[in-house]
């Protein structure tokens, strides 16, 4: 039994929508979920203003529309599951500490900010900001897993202490700036300053990496944790190559302006490997 | 007018203790034998205090709002006041904003505050944010102990000279004291370096010492006869070993008055942070031989805020050790300014030290009238916590369960556990309040008495000290029920004090070339005007004995 909501109002500005979470809509009846209040810019409205709602007492939302102007959807949400049919608007899984949220098309910034576990996949692109610290906060994700089939904007895991966050298309700069621990995987590279600031952590590159100049190329190897890390990938469906066979990774220590705990590791083909 | 009948009153000012007492103001907000009409309050059962004052604090102006600034963080999770018919927005937290630092202290029976360091740079800023600090009065103190043309005047012997120009300042900066912080330390952190020895010279001067400074800038307060005595944040501040700065600093005022800031800070013993230990004793000992000199304890509560002070050196070396964000400001040629957000766990050796000083300075030295509640807010907590630390004060099973959280190797290192003085409300109410009112030259605050400020918290009585002082049932603030039950009625608008010293009126001339040829603004534009500053009211200077 799931709970189901259609967009049927294009809001005209941001929507303000932290009550759509399994924690809230678990316990409550079909008319009480639709009184949950939104807020449409300063205006405070019942969720029913904006969405059709069907069912009711679940932990496992489904969410269909264009929904790139709604806010907050799984805030600090813990348990259930929110499956999206279009798209989510900005801080999609923001602090959540538990359960699962699929978006089968396009999310905002700040998906997945200061979360502190959980699972979330994005089979389109999403924005800036992924599994990142908000302004002025010491750290970003403390744990879960964030997957993105596609592209992402700037700042991806900045300042994220622990966690996974795998993209599949290339990111834009800063990925990982201030980085002080976890692991970003770049299935498709990205732009420029990667890594920057970072204190510790892992940023595995499948794409060669424009580097700066504060890492320091130590060594051409394949950690052992690699084989571990690939393990685990393959449950999530990514493919992180480790034999020797395939090719090798380049490690670089940095970034040399802080402490220089980190590593990038740029995956380096053997001729004529896939 | 109102009449507060059947309460138990605490009036240290007038050696009134625990008496059941009716009390009445008049429609100008003051003291009175009788009035006629009005609404009459009934205490009966309940603590009646005079309200309280707060002899160190940072609440308004460039530092505090630096530090706002730099704790986005801190906005997103704290207390919200959301706007009323007569209540303005704004933001509790580690560095409130100005309408909320109004209500919070009114919140818990506070009614005048003292901006303990202002440049004369941003004093136009600081009374700005002052005016929009509700129900409170205030008044703010200069920053003068690094300031370069005043110490080019001590360089040169100019003692005259120098208090002139301090007089000047003073009244530039529409001000109601002196701040000296780190005496020629903020100076010689603008070479790179601190001044930690009271007899070397500092950095950019040939003979001129930190001890020098402290002794002169005191005998100008005394000399200028400013009701409040010079307010003095020692040199090599939160060092381990400081001790013997700190008791060479009280040397160097020895004959004049003085007030010295979060003693807490300046009481360590060690030579390094792992051998870091409380000397409070030693302080102490030295406040309970010396009663002319006061002090506030700089009190430590553990939790997240964020610290700033003028003492740039200091902050770097704080920001060094944390790694945290940090900030500096440099003041032209007049101070500095650094703000680094931090956290006191039990668990942190020093951090632990750190706690226990403040509240052993507290209990060691004898007496409230010398030792006043403050946590140098935010740098040692934030101020809306004070009702934590008179717990602490009041109940040594309270004080003992928190010690048992400190880490082992911290207990040989504090007196604390076997300290076992209680404070009594009467003791609480003298350091809250009246013995803070006194020492800022303040009489009419911190008063029950006839002709005194109707300021008044009272209290519902409660085994919890923390929650009896954190939730007032009534407060009073110049005859006026400013809240009660829980609710904020009126929002009046407090007075600022500012005092105007005598000077030599040769003293703009003589100025004027110094200034032009090194501030970056027109000489004109440096004063604040009096018209800026709201219900502003003129002080009187004092005859200091002895002077």
């Amino acid at each position: 039994m799931t709970i189901a909501l259609h967009l049927k109002r294009q809001p005209t500005v941001p929507l303000e929508a932290e009550v759509i979470s399994p924690d809230t809509f678990a316990g409550l009846s079909n008319s009480d979920i639709r009184g949950l209040t939104v807020y449409h810019g300063k205006r405070q409205l019942p969720l029913g203003e904006f969405f059709d709602v069907e069912g009711e007492r679940s932990e496992d939302l489904v969410l269909h529309g264009a929904m790139h102007k709604v806010r907050w959807i799984g805030r600090r949400m813990s348990k259930g599951s929110i499956t999206v049919h279009g798209t989510a608007g900005m801080h999609l899984g923001a602090y959540m500490t538990g359960g699962r949220i699929e978006v089968h098309g396009d999310a905002g910034d700040w998906l997945g900010a200061e979360m502190k576990n959980g699972f979330i996949h994005v089979h389109g692109n999403a924005g800036g900001q992924i599994g990142a610290a908000y302004r002025g906060s010491m750290s970003g994700m403390r744990n879960g897993t964030i997957i993105v089939d596609g592209s992402a904007g700037l700042e991806v895991g900045m300042r994220m202490r622990r966690g996974t966050i795998v993209l599949g298309g290339p990111a834009k700069d800063f990925t990982g700036l201030q980085m002080k621990g976890g692991t970003i995987i770049l299935l498709s590279g990205a732009e420029l300053r990667t890594g920057a600031w970072m204190n510790r952590g892992v940023i595995i590159s499948m794409k060669p990496l424009p580097l700066m100049p504060t890492f320091v190329h130590s060594a051409d190897m394949t950690p052992t944790f690699i084989n571990l890390y690939a393990v685990q990938m393959k449950h999530l469906g990514v493919r992180l190559p480790f034999t020797t066979a395939e090719g090798v990774y380049g490690v670089h220590a940095g970034d040399m302006a802080v402490t220089g705990k980190g590593e990038i590791l740029i995956w380096q083909p053997t001729t004529g490997a896939a | 007018m109102l009449r507060i009948t059947g309460g138990k009153v605490y009036d240290p000012a007038n050696g009134i203790n625990g008496e059941i007492k009716d009390l009445c103001i008049d429609d100008h907000g003051r003291f009175v034998e009788s009035v006629s009409g009005g609404r009459t309050i009934d205490a009966t059962g309940m603590i009646v205090f005079p309200g309280g004052v707060d002899v160190h604090t940072h609440v308004a102006g460039g530092a505090i709002n630096f530090a706002r600034a730099m704790t986005p963080e801190d906005h997103r999770r704290t207390q919200a006041f959301i706007r009323t018919k007569s209540r303005r927005s704004g933001l509790g937290g580690m560095a409130p904003t100005t309408f909320a630092t109004g209500y919070l202290y009114a919140g818990m029976g506070w009614t005048t505050v003292n901006e303990a360091a202002v440049p004369v740079l941003s004093a136009r800023h600081t009374h700005e944010e002052l005016a929009d600090v509700p129900i409170v009065d205030k008044s703010s103190l200069t920053l003068m102990a690094n300031n370069e043309i005043m110490l080019d005047q001590l360089e040169k012997g100019e003692y005259e000279r120098a208090k002139q120009v301090v007089a000047w300042y003073l009244w530039a900066a529409k001000s109601y004291g002196v701040k000296a912080v780190n005496p020629g330390g903020v100076t010689a952190w603008k070479y790179g370096h601190d001044a930690k020895q009271l007899t070397s010279p500092i950095d950019g001067y040939r003979n001129l010492t930190p001890g020098a400074i402290v002794t002169q800038l005191a005998r100008i307060c005394d000399d200028l006869g400013l009701p409040h005595p010079i307010h003095l944040h020692c040199n090599n501040l939160g060092a381990p070993g400081n001790i013997s700065t700190t008791l060479d600093t009280l040397k160097h005022l020895e004959g004049s008055r003085a007030h010295i800031a979060h003693s807490q800070y300046h009481a360590y013993g060690g030579d390094d942070w792992h051998n870091m230990r409380s000397e409070t004793t030693q302080l102490a000992d030295y406040f309970n031989s010396h009663p002319n000199i006061t002090t506030d304890a700089g009190a430590v509560l553990f939790g997240d805020t964020v610290t700033i002070t003028a003492d740039g050196p200091w902050q770097h070396l704080l920001y060094k050790l944390t790694g945290r964000k940090w900030g500096n400001l440099d003041v032209e040629n007049e101070t500095g300014c650094g703000i680094v957000p931090y956290t006191y766990r039990p668990s942190n050796l020093v951090n632990a030290v750190q706690w226990a000083c403040g509240l052993e300075l507290l209990l060691l030295i004898q007496s409230p009238w010398q030792v006043f509640l403050s946590t140098d807010h935010p740098n040692g907590g934030c101020f809306w916590r004070y009702p934590e630390i008179i717990k602490l004060l009041m109940n040594a099973d309270f004080r003992k369960d928190w010690i048992k959280r400190l880490p082992e190797k911290a207990l040989s290192r504090i007196t604390l556990p076997e300290v076992d003085r209680e404070y009594t409300l009467y003791e609480i109410a003298t350091a809250m309040s009246a013995g803070p009112a006194r020492a800022l030259g303040l009489p009419h605050k911190g008063n029950l008495g006839i002709g005194a400020d109707g300021d008044v918290a009272i209290y519902e009585e409660d085994a919890d000290a923390a929650r009896m002082f954190g939730h007032p049932r009534y407060v009073i603030k110049g005859g006026e029920v400013v809240i009660e039950e829980g609710d904020i009625r009126e929002t009046p608008e407090g007075r600022e004090f500012l005092v105007k010293p005598s000077m030599d009126p040769e003293t703009d001339a003589f100025m004027r070339p110094l200034f032009e040829d090194c501030y970056t603004m027109s000489f004109e534009n440096y004063p604040v005007e009096i018209e800026r500053i709201e219900h502003a009211e003129l002080r009187e200077c004092i005859n200091v004995p002895g002077r």
